[in-house]
């Protein structure tokens, strides 16, 4: 581990206080009115919480692996807009600069990325195309100078928001594979971007997704990531084991929350004269929840280190994400029974992270992608 | 202007204080330690000082075990410019902590020290006016509003009746009450910056100051539970009651 011990609790306990006095009391305002107040964005920001993963030099903390998953386990144990602000910057918006990108490219937006000055995105989904390179019918053809970009992005996380988009685009039409695609920084503003209005989603409020529209948008050719033509798809898939990380230690976080509150509840709510905790049948509910949230934990730590130790976790990564997102839902499915009545109405705010939770599942692969990259990874491996 | 900011490593506030099966004190093994929350807003002060230009170098010290090397870390990271830890494991008294502040004011000669009105861990409330009477220092307690002017400091205390503002000649003492500033959370880089502040290392043994304890804890109890109230039939029971029973009235 890169920092020394007491350097690393005095940052978990900054955060994790952060977390109890400012961010927790506005979890209901920041859902009910789908906006993180910009006071609290700008407090975000001055805690440095843009740059976790940004390495030092260009202004961010440069946490390994192993810290910036514990940094995560603090951090998500509040409503998960707040965590996706800071998401993309940390992840799949900046990594693939930080790994692939030019030293002009690494110097014009990692300082302003660490700093939250500039949020950025990460735009490969499509209408047609998911977790499927094939499918990616963005094209950049070559133009005077630079690249013009025509397609159509969907569900990208903080686009509203973003000054930049890392996007993939196909810029070799006669490679219909992942072989074809190249990854661009294109900025916020350049002629022929757009954004769709802000999608309209089941959870996660306060945080913003929508679709990115490029009709012949032109770039220059510095903005081709890496300065490299066919690299994209390389490109997003090691961004991924970094992202899917983060998610799963965000899962535990937001299972060990919610746990934490059923407990709390069970203690004090009676019934038959003594409080549910005593229960069996709700212990047991206690118990399993407790039990998986610990096994998750353990996974992510250990895959953690492991990537800090050099290898390739991406089997593991997404073993990771397939387990920690499973078990979120079935803690919060729990922790709602565990609430009964009070569960289901939204003062509690336990049917909120009940929404919210279902999109782990989906989002940085689904689990159904995982469980197919795991399995594929086994069989290559033998 | 150089200030000195006195921090104490305290249980911190949110943790249930349990007592000692024997009494003797308050169990204080795997229990979490903080900044006590006065002296955190005795830094914030000295922080927003600086950063108003008022103050040039900020002093932290703390006096305890070698973790308040901790809180002086803490301090460090809100903006404080380097830290003197006095290490010893003894009990120290307020006393002995106001003759130890003297001494490292008298080495470090600062302009202005601020401290928290008292800690939360035995709420003595008496450090900071020993200090001022040590060192014959004028003392502004219990500020709810500072503000530094050349030479002088004038100080908003909060008291009984209302709002008193005292003008101090500097050097001063100054002791923090709960309204004179929010502190800031430490930024997660200026954590990790305040590793690399300097921290030094000195004891009561070498300053020669005595820290042989002078009070003597007789026995230390848990609050008694709350009792039952009790249900009156009438206005008039309730003045009755409130005049002879209570006697508040």
């Amino acid at each position: 581990m890169a920092l020394d011990n007491e350097t690393m609790q005095g940052l978990l306990e900054s955060v994790a206080r952060f977390v109890r006095e400012r961010l927790r009391p506005l979890e209901h305002q920041v859902a009910r009115e789908d906006c993180i107040p910009a006071e609290i964005r700008r407090e975000i920001a001055a805690m440095g919480l843009f740059g976790l993963s940004i390495p030092e030099d260009y202004g961010g903390l440069g946490l390994t692996m192993e810290e910036e998953v514990r940094v995560a386990f603090e951090l998500g144990k509040t409503s998960p807009a707040f965590r996706s602000l800071i998401g993309t910057n940390n992840g799949i918006g900046s990594q693939g600069l930080i790994m692939d990108g030019t030293e002009e490219q690494k110097q014009r937006y990692l300082p302003r990325l660490a700093s939250g000055e500039l949020i950025s995105s990460f735009a490969l989904t499509e209408p047609e195309a998911g977790s499927d390179a094939a499918s990616l019918k963005t094209s950049a053809r070559r133009g005077e100078g630079g690249y013009v970009l025509n397609g159509t992005k969907r569900f990208i996380t903080n686009a509203p928001h973003a000054g930049l988009f890392t996007v993939f685009a196909r810029t070799d039409p006669s490679q219909p594979g992942a072989r074809g695609v190249s990854a661009f920084l294109v900025e916020a503003g350049t002629p022929g971007l757009s954004c769709g209005p802000i999608d309209r989603k089941m959870g996660q409020s306060g945080s913003h997704t929508s679709d990115v529209i490029f009709e012949d948008c032109h770039v220059p050719s510095d903005a081709l990531l890496g300065g490299r033509e066919g690299q994209g798809f390389r490109t997003a898939m090691k961004v991924l084991d970094r992202g899917r990380l983060h998610i799963s230690a965000v899962c535990v976080a937001m299972a060990e929350r919610v746990i934490d509150d059923s407990l709390r509840y069970a203690v004090e709510r009676k019934q038959f004269g003594q409080p549910i905790a005593e229960f069996q049948l709700v212990q047991a509910m206690l118990a399993d929840s407790r039990t998986e949230a610990y096994a998750a934990r353990c996974m992510v730590l250990e895959t953690a280190r492991s990537k800090d130790r050099g290898a390739d976790v991406a089997t593991d990564a997404a073993c990771c994400k397939l387990f920690a997102s499973e078990m979120v839902g079935r803690v919060v499915d729990r922790a709602v029974q565990i609430h009964g009545g009070a569960g289901y109405i939204a003062d509690h705010g336990i049917e909120r992270f009940y929404r919210d939770a279902r999109l782990f599942r989906i989002y940085e692969g689904t689990s159904q992608i995982q469980q197919i990259v795991i399995a594929r990874n086994m069989v290559r491996d033998l | 202007m150089k200030l000195l900011v006195c921090v104490k490593r305290v249980v911190d506030f949110n943790v249930k204080i349990r007592v000692k099966p024997d009494g003797s004190g308050v169990e204080l093994a795997n229990i979490k330690m903080s900044m006590n929350p006065f002296d955190e807003i005795a830094v914030e002060e000295a922080v927003r000082l600086k950063e108003q230009g008022k103050v040039t170098e900020i002093v932290a010290v703390s006096i305890g075990p070698q973790q308040a090397g901790e809180t002086i870390r803490t301090a460090l990271a809100m903006g404080a410019d380097r830290g003197i830890l006095v290490k010893t494991d003894a009990t120290v008294e307020p006393l002995a902590v106001a003759k130890i502040l003297a001494k490292v004011v008298e080495q470090e000669k600062p302009d202005l020290v601020i401290m928290g009105k008292q800690a939360i861990d035995d709420d003595a409330n008496q450090t900071g006016q020993m200090l001022a009477a040590l060192l014959g220092w004028p003392q502004g307690t219990f500020a709810f509003k500072v503000a530094v002017g050349e030479g002088s400091i004038d100080v908003t205390r909060e008291v009984d009746g209302g709002l008193q503002t005292v003008g101090l000649k500097l050097p001063a003492i100054v002791t923090t009450d709960l309204r004179l500033n929010e502190p800031r959370y430490a930024s997660l880089p200026n954590i990790m910056k305040a590793k690399k502040k300097p921290l030094d290392e000195t004891s009561p043994e070498t300053l020669g100051i005595d820290v042989s304890p002078r009070l003597k804890v007789i026995k230390t109890v848990e609050p008694g539970g709350r009792k039952a109230g009790v249900k009156v039939g009438s206005v008039a029971e309730l003045v009755q009651k409130l005049k002879v029973e209570a006697g508040v009235l």
